[in-house]
């Protein structure tokens, strides 16, 4: 589904990805594991084709094409869809209509509201004065519009209290093995998704292939997303850097 | 004219070439006076599709459904002049013969020496029209009106009055427009509203002009206490010239006035557009709220807000962007204050569109033109944000149908 190759990117001449090498599989979640400041967010920005992140080498491979070069919105048609840490406010746009623009017209935002108990946001300007939680629903709720095939989801649980997650993990759940398959593909193929989590709660709602470690802006180890959870529960991220099971691919 | 003893005609004599303190100076004398017959209609829906369409896109509706009234001035010539609620609605020539007592009004927020512009208006004796509501009267629906262009090289004169008289309210409409084939003429307005004590009038101007168009308004509006003033004001069409400085004087105790203004400047067109609020009453509130795009053409936002009363309280805020190479965005914000006790505060911006903003909704899937598209309609709907919602949605569709991404 997708292959990190390689990749070394900067933002505003500074390097905060080296030589990336990670990949999700088709149907498959991998989570990515990481401390403040090591590039999980750069990279999924990158993925997602975003400007600041330049690319100096290496290439991003999705379902066999190479998108190193193709524009944010390209991207988004071939079925990639991100869920950002910090999104934008877009003042004077209703969430309302983002919605329905994502959707193509295809939908109706308050039906896609409804679960994520977003229906008294739709009305008011994205993100503008949305508290760190209503962010999370609001981006999970353009994504259920978008329906990507491939979701990059940056901390969907961070900032969200108790209850809420429950909703939160329920919709992400929902959203990658929801009915609706992806386009050119079988129903029953599913959705990949590519996860940041710090606590890895969203673990007990998705169920996770692999896991990726990022420090330094690269990558310093992968594995068996709970056991490397627990790990670095134990010795915390210095341990990783020095990760003796790193394997690529 | 309302002027015994001549001496309006003689100040206004003298002002015939006088500069305006803004904008492009226009030869006035190169236009010919707009003529001042045409026949008259008895229902806007009597007037050919062509006409009607020119008013539907100016918020003009044709069948006069939602409105307590009608007016338009086609060139000089009234042509039609209707009320279904208990509003005065009247050729502003016609209602100094009917009222005596409006020579209290005439030519008395708005000097005829002003400038060149509204010398000529005056010494046309221009006719426009004059809007009352008795009082205590609260007019449920608006009053339409709508200035039209209809001769090449035409200089337009207006001269309209409202009046809101005590406790009263009441909304306007004005769609001004050039007919099509109509490309180089010049439009002089002058407007003088009065709001009288806890009167309250929302002003809403859509002007919907053609590429060689010149426009001169002159509006002062004077409101008394706890009297509001609400001006919307839409231009996304172009135009070739467009100066303005719409003053309203706050001179009641807990007056309010707000000017919105959402603008576009096309190529080769220079908008230079101000609101100005003089708030010389105790407790006095205002609020100016700019929004202008330039896809080429130069857009200046002028504000001033002046506190002379303690008490006051006032906003002022524009912001502009450059959506095109060659735009040229001039934003002056003007705080003055004569007395200690006020709060007063500005914010003024101009720039491109914010890149993440744009890059975030192509994300959803949408091209660049797309999102760049849901952005300006966004950054222009704060500026008429709080205006009544049956003229939201028709400012809405003229925001649409501007082709603002294309420029
Ligand atoms: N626009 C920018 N300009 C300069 N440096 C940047 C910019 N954006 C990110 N960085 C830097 O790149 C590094 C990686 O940031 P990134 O947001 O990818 O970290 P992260 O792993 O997601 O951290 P966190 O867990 O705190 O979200 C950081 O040192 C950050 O300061
Ligand atoms: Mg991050």
């Amino acid at each position: 589904m997708l292959e990190i190759e390689n990749l070394t990117v900067e933002i505003g001449g500074k390097t905060v990805l080296r030589n990336v090498n990670m990949s999700v599989l088709a149907g498959f979640t991998s989570v990515l594991f990481g401390p403040n400041g090591s590039g999980k967010s750069s990279l999924l920005m990158t993925i997602m084709g975003f400007s600041d992140y330049r690319v100096k080498e290496g290439r991003i491979v999705f379902m066999g094409e190479d998108i190193t070069d193709l524009p944010v919105h390209e991207r988004a048609k071939r079925g990639i869809g991100i869920l950002m840490q910090r999104p934008p406010n877009l003042v004077g746009v209703k969430l309302e209509d983002l919605v329905r623009v994502a959707g193509r017209g295809g939908v109706t935002p308050g039906d896609l509201a409804k679960p994520l108990q977003m229906n008294e946001f739709l009305g008011r300007d994205v993100n503008v004065g949305f508290s760190g939680g209503e962010i999370k629903r609001s981006e999970l709720l353009q994504l259920s519009a978008q329906n990507p095939c491939l979701y990059l989801l940056d901390e969907p649980e961070s900032g969200v209290d108790l209850e809420s997650i429950e909703r939160v993990g329920g919709a992400v759940k929902d959203l990658l093995v929801g009915r609706i398959g992806c386009a050119g593909k079988k129903s029953m193929d599913g959705k990949s998704a590519l996860i940041i989590t710090h606590t890895g709660q969203i673990l007990d709602y998705v169920e996770a292939d692999r896991a990726y470690v990022m420090c330094n802006g690269t990558i310093s180890c992968s594995g068996n997303p709970r056991e490397l959870l627990q790990e670095i529960r134990r010795k915390g991220y210095e341990e990783c850097v020095k990760c003796k099971i790193l394997q690529v691919a | 004219m309302q002027d015994p003893s001549g001496s309006l005609r003689k100040r206004a004599e003298e002002a015939r070439r006088k500069r305006a303190a803004y904008g492009e100076d226009i030869e006035v004398e190169k236009f010919d006076i707009a003529p001042r017959e045409a026949p008259a209609a008895e229902s806007l829906e009597d007037l050919g599709e062509d006409l009607k369409s020119t008013l539907l896109n100016s918020g003009v509706v044709p069948t006069g459904e939602g409105r307590s009234g009608s007016f338009l001035l086609m060139d000089n010539a009234v042509v039609h002049s209707s009320r279904k609620e208990d509003v005065e609605v009247l050729s502003t020539q016609q209602a100094l013969r009917k009222h005596d007592w409006l020579k209290d009004y005439y030519w008395k927020a708005v000097p005829p020496d002003a400038d060149k512009y509204t010398a000529t208006t005056f010494l046309e004796n221009a006719d426009g029209y004059f809007i009352r509501a008795p009082a205590g009267k609260r007019t449920r629906l608006p009053v339409q009106t709508c200035l039209l262009l209809g001769s090449r090289n035409a200089a337009q004169t207006v001269h309209n009055i409202v009046i809101v008289e005590e406790d009263a309210e009441l909304e306007v409409v004005t769609g001004c427009a050039a007919k099509s084939g109509v490309e180089k003429a010049l439009h002089l307005g002058i407007s003088e509203f009065y709001i009288k004590d806890r009167g309250k009038l929302t002003f809403t101007m859509i002007h919907n002009w053609a590429e060689q168009i010149g426009v001169r308004p002159r509006t002062t509006v004077i409101v008394g206490s706890g009297g509001a003033y609400i001006n919307n004001y839409v231009c996304l069409k172009p135009v070739r010239t467009i100066q303005m400085y719409p003053t309203a004087r706050l001179e009641g105790r807990d007056s309010f006035g707000r000017f919105n203004t959402v603008a576009i400047a096309h190529p080769g067109a220079e908008l230079d557009i101000g609101s100005r609020v003089i708030l010389s009453a105790p407790q006095a509130r205002a609020e100016i709220v700019s929004r202008s795009i330039t896809t080429g053409g130069k857009a200046i936002a002028r504000g001033r807000l002046v506190g002379e009363a303690p008490g006051v309280k006032a906003h002022l805020e524009c912001k502009g962007l450059i959506l095109k190479e060659g735009g040229i965005q001039l934003a002056i914000p003007e705080l003055e204050a004569t007395v200690p006790d006020v709060e007063m505060t500005h914010e003024a911006a101009v720039g491109k569109i914010a890149k993440d903003q744009v890059e975030y909704i192509m994300a959803r899937g949408l091209s660049e033109e797309e999102a760049v598209g849901i952005i300006v309609r966004g950054f222009l709907d704060v500026g008429i944000r709080g205006i009544p919602d049956n003229l939201k949605k028709e400012i809405d569709k003229a925001i649409s149908v501007a082709e603002i991404s294309r420029g």
